[in-house]
């Protein structure tokens, strides 16, 4: 009996020990000076959306690739997290690349609910983030920040082109679908808003818990309401199931569906004939023939041996959008305001056509209306030429 | 709602409540005869389910890999009640609930590893990939036909054999007195590892089935299995009849909630199953033998 | 003095001075152990010292938190001193309904049926628009503990919220102790081990134990209230199951029945966790195959022997 009892404590004094020396080293370690550029990529890289985070971190590195493998003069270190598209884990995961590695810069994310968290977190750190995809309105409108930047686009800006498109071609009614979170929500409300601004009417706003895909009930009653266009906000593996359910319900003949370009990018090859003929509004398509989009192709396709898609360009932009504040700073990101501003001021050739911010960090540039034809999304049209965000709040 | 929508709700409703009944039926039978509560078993169905689609991809053709998925559940669930769940019928719930829900982690895990956390699709057999046109503007799908048609023929199948055979009839005392019915000289032991097996390669059944409607990903076994937990609380432990009327129940309040209040249609089932235990607290129905 | 009371001092002392030597990363982890520590100790009085294995107990933490992010206004700070007692009163009242309901069924249907009343209180925050949804709730500012114009300590200072927390743990620790202690634990424990025999000797025992469980459900709230004032941010997935499977986890590790064991838990359970983590990115693998382990390879039942956990670190064995 004693000897198990003079075992424990040693046992016990043993791993208090060693708690204590690995919390002491590591406190160490945080502390010594780095002169590589730490960048954190906090991605989905399992789940729905793991397609978009290899195409983001793709492109990210490519435009690095592209300006020498430095950023300012400086090397790089990545520290990756896959973040898992789970808001719940998102303090946790942001806090574990802020405060326990120490990253200079945050990119990230895909998922907007995963991305106002994070945002959060940044702001409270005072760290640098650029978000490649995340659109949730309030990051670049009322939680606005100076370290806040965003490349990609804000959620409603979508609906609205489409909206506007619809109530162009004369819609009176639309039944809108989504998942039920900021995504979802704020892109069918963006829709609603200029869809019923230019006379139409939104007769049902349906919705279901993200990130499910059991469409059977929905698409019943949307046959049952039978409204002129259907809007619908999806992306990614949900993307793919509901465009070939809504033709294996035989709706695809009769009520025209329309959404947000993430119904189609990055998912015709899954979805094959049930896509064909679908309109679509998003900030970048496929034959879109300006110089840089064309050499940014053909880089991409070499690197990857895939063709990129608006989440590439996406990433890509967040590097040049970096590389532009770095080189004006040289590097030394302790100078906070001039890396700022020279980012705020940046005038960045996109693959997608020209890339400026608003006062919210937030992307001005057109929205392109897109048809699906083949295993293409062909541009057709300009649906809105450098949208910006109306004013939400920002106090920048 | 006009009536042909009602009809067409209706039968979605029924639809998604066999489906249930289909991996609750296995639940509530391990539930009852063996006395103990398997936390995991919404992953039996994940794994159904990974299996249509890995084995799918494999041999091109649902059919067969529905057979081989089956085989191979049956042997999983042997293999597990031998190895794990057979320790575990004296032991008290709170180990019961651990080490099931110790298995779940695992289960996961190991897909992660072995096919990864990718969302997929399981394309529907070419002989169903055809919809039935029920009005002017919609079709259903005769593959969710299909699927209906084989929960309601398994439904029978086993109320047949537990009602009507022998080995029916030894599950069954099997549940009211164990001891009594290994004096008797029937092999218990052998009875529960076939029960076990038996609800195992029912949820994954299921999952194989369901896996061309619902898609394949990685969060399907947790979600179905608290439902089936509702079903199997609302229907009564052990009670056949009972997962089958409380499956149906929720099926239905499911599908018309999600149109009808689509903000509190996930709480529906759950205000469901609040006032039924109000009511009866122990089930609608009572447990087989 | 007591092998255990120079183990208990020197603990208390470590986690006295702790903020004082690690960075704001790690201080911060110890907090959110500690929170944790209140919500196992939480549990522990319904399952360790009720014998009422409930497996939804995460809906209350979820509640207290959420109770915290929508009283939060947006463009100012919550007073700490209003949400806490209304997080714990809200918890409180919600757990007095479900007890109602659930108190009155026993074993597996009782198991089943928290985890199904969890999974419900899951839904109205995950679906409804009361509950703001799936992306969860983000507090632009942290509560201010003023009173009357003096606020006494700064919510937002990672050290300040480090001592509050432990304040409160070691207050949650001494009130259970003294409930356990009083004439009401005893006939709770009394129903633990023979649940007939209390009633054939008169206690009310439905009374009982629907206490136990309100007693439980608010001590969780006060334990969600804290961490989401820690993190500034609720979300739905703080009331799933995996929550509340890890809380019994947390309580197997340290010791079913044991007030220091619901405490040492805790820490072993997120020690364990890291330690995983550290190893490998399929983590949950490890820590499935070891609760597989744990359930399995221990003859005689878990508690005896997973309390060795707790008197390695402890010294000497003792049933609270």
């Amino acid at each position: 009996m004693k000897a198990t009892r003079n075992i424990g404590r040693r046992c016990g004094a043993i791993a208090v020990a060693g708690i204590a020396a690995g919390l002491l080293l590591s406190a160490g370690a945080a502390l010594a000076q780095q002169p590589k550029v730490k960048i954190g990529l906090m991605l989905p890289y399992t789940g729905t959306f793991a397609a978009l985070g290899t195409a983001i971190t793709n492109g990210f590195k490519l435009a690095i690739d592209e300006s020498g493998g430095k950023l300012g003069g400086r090397e790089i270190e990545y520290y990756t997290v896959d973040d898992e598209s789970d808001p719940a884990k998102a303090p946790d995961n942001a806090n574990k690349l802020i405060k326990r590695d120490q990253v200079d810069v945050l990119v990230g994310t895909v998922h907007s609910g995963v991305a106002l968290a994070m945002s959060k977190v940044a702001r409270d750190n005072n760290t640098l983030l650029v978000i490649p995809n995340a659109g949730a309105d309030d990051i670049t409108g009322p939680l606005c920040a100076a370290n806040v930047f965003r490349t990609s686009f804000s959620n409603s800006q979508m609906g609205i082109a489409m909206g506007k498109v619809m109530a162009e071609q004369k819609k009176k009614t639309a039944v809108t679908l989504t998942w039920k979170y900021a995504a979802g929500d704020e892109s069918v409300g963006g829709f609603k808003e200029s869809f019923e601004a230019g006379g139409g009417k939104v007769v049902k706003e349906l919705s279901l818990p993200f990130p499910q895909v059991e469409f059977q009930s929905y698409l019943t009653e949307i046959a049952a309401l039978k409204p002129d266009v259907v809007y619908v906000f999806f992306a990614g593996g949900g993307a793919v199931k509901f465009v070939k359910d809504y033709a294996a319900a035989g709706l695809n003949k009769t009520i025209p569906l329309v959404g947000a370009g993430f119904l189609t990018d990055g998912t015709l090859e899954a979805q094959g004939d049930a896509a064909q003929g679908l309109l679509t509004t998003l900030h970048y398509g496929d034959g879109l023939n300006n110089p840089k989009n064309n050499a940014f192709r053909a880089a991409y396709s070499k690197a990857y041996k895939a063709e990129p898609d608006v989440y590439a360009v996406q990433g890509y932009d967040a590097a040049q959008l970096l590389i532009v504040g770095m080189n004006a700073v040289k590097g030394d990101t302790a100078k906070r305001a001039d890396l700022v501003k020279a980012m705020e001021a940046a005038k960045l050739d996109s693959p997608r056509g020209s890339l400026a911010l608003n006062k919210g960090h937030n992307p001005i540039h057109d929205i392109y209306l897109r048809k699906v034809e083949g295993k293409e999304n062909k541009v057709i049209g300009v649906a809105v030429k450098d949208l910006t965000d109306p004013p939400r709040g920002c106090k920048l | 709602m006009d009536i042909y929508s009602l009809l067409i709700q209706l039968l979605n409703g029924v639809q998604y409540g066999l489906l249930l009944f289909l991996v609750a039926s296995g639940l509530t039978l391990i539930f009852g005869i063996m006395g103990i509560i398997n936390l995991a078993h919404g992953s039996f169905y994940m794994i159904g389910a990974y299996m249509a689609f890995t084995l799918a991809s494999l041999t091109g053709n649902l059919f067969v890999a529905i057979v081989v998925g089956v085989v191979l559940s049956v042997l999983l669930g042997i293999v597990l009640e031998w190895a794990l769940f057979s320790r575990l019928y004296k032991r008290d719930h709170l180990e019961q609930v651990l080490l099931s829900y110790g298995l779940i982690l695992v289960f996961e895990e190991l897909r992660s590893l072995i096919v990864g956390n990718d969302v997929h699709g399981v394309a529907v057999p070419a002989v169903f990939n055809w919809s039935i046109p029920l009005t002017s503007t919609l079709s259903y799908p005769v593959y969710r036909l299909f699927m209906s048609a084989v929960c309601l023929a398994l439904a029978g199948l086993l109320y047949v054999l537990i009602h009507r055979t022998r080995v029916g009839m030894m599950i069954r005392a099997g549940a009211s007195n164990r001891e009594m019915v290994s004096l008797l000289g029937l092999n218990i032991n052998l009875v529960y590892r076939l029960v076990f097996a038996l609800g195992v390669a029912l949820a994954a059944f299921a999952g194989m089935i369901a896996a061309p409607v619902s898609s394949v990903y990685p969060g399907m076994g947790t979600q179905v299995l608290i439902i089936c937990f509702v079903v199997v609380v609302i229907g009564g432990i052990g009670s056949i009849w009972g997962a089958l009327a409380a499956a149906l129940l929720i099926g239905l309040a499911d599908t018309f909630g999600k149109v009808l209040i689509p903000e509190a249609a996930g709480v529906t089932v759950y205000l469901l199953m609040a006032v039924i235990l109000l009511w009866r607290p122990e089930g609608m129905f009572k447990r087989v033998g | 003095m007591s092998r255990k009371r120079i183990a208990l001092g020197a603990a208390l002392v470590f986690l006295a001075l702790f903020p004082v030597a690690g960075s704001a990363f790690y201080t911060e982890l110890v907090t959110k152990v500690m929170i944790l520590a209140i919500f196992a100790l939480s549990l522990d009085l319904l399952v360790g010292y009720t014998g009422l294995v409930s497996f939804g107990h995460a809906a209350f933490f979820g509640i207290g938190a959420y109770t915290l992010g929508l009283m939060a206004p947006k463009y100012e700070a919550a007073n700490l001193w209003l949400t806490l007692p209304a997080a714990i009163l809200a918890t409180g009242i919600a757990a007095l309904a479900v007890g109602v309901f659930v108190v009155r069924v026993k074993g597996i249907y009782f198991i089943m049926v928290t985890l199904a009343f969890a999974q419900m209180f899951y839904f109205v925050f995950h679906d409804t628009k009361f509950g703001r949804g799936s992306d969860g709730i983000s507090m632009n500012f942290k509560p201010v503990a003023a009173i009357g114009g003096f606020t006494p300590f700064d919510l937002g200072n990672t050290t300040h919220v480090y001592y509050f927390v432990l304040l409160l743990l070691l207050g949650v620790f001494a009130f259970l102790r003294t409930i356990l202690r009083s004439p009401f634990g005893r006939a709770l424990m009394g129903i633990r081990s023979n649940e007939h025999r209390m009633r054939s000797l008169g206690f009310p025992v439905y009374r009982y134990k629907l206490a136990s469980f309100t007693l439980a459900g608010a001590l969780a709230g006060l334990a969600g209230y804290l961490s989401a004032l820690q993190f500034g941010f609720v979300n739905p997935e703080l009331l799933s199951w995996h929550q509340s499977g890890n809380v019994l986890l947390m309580l197997i590790l340290g010791g079913v029945g044991s007030l220091y064991g619901a405490i040492v838990g805790a820490f072993a359970f997120v020690a364990l966790a890291e330690i995983f983590q550290a190893l490998t990115r399929h983590w949950q693998l490890l820590l499935g195959a070891a609760i597989v382990m744990l359930v399995i390879f221990l003859p005689g039942g878990l508690a005896s022997v997973a309390g060795r956990f707790r008197r390695t670190l402890v010294g000497e064995a003792d049933d609270e």
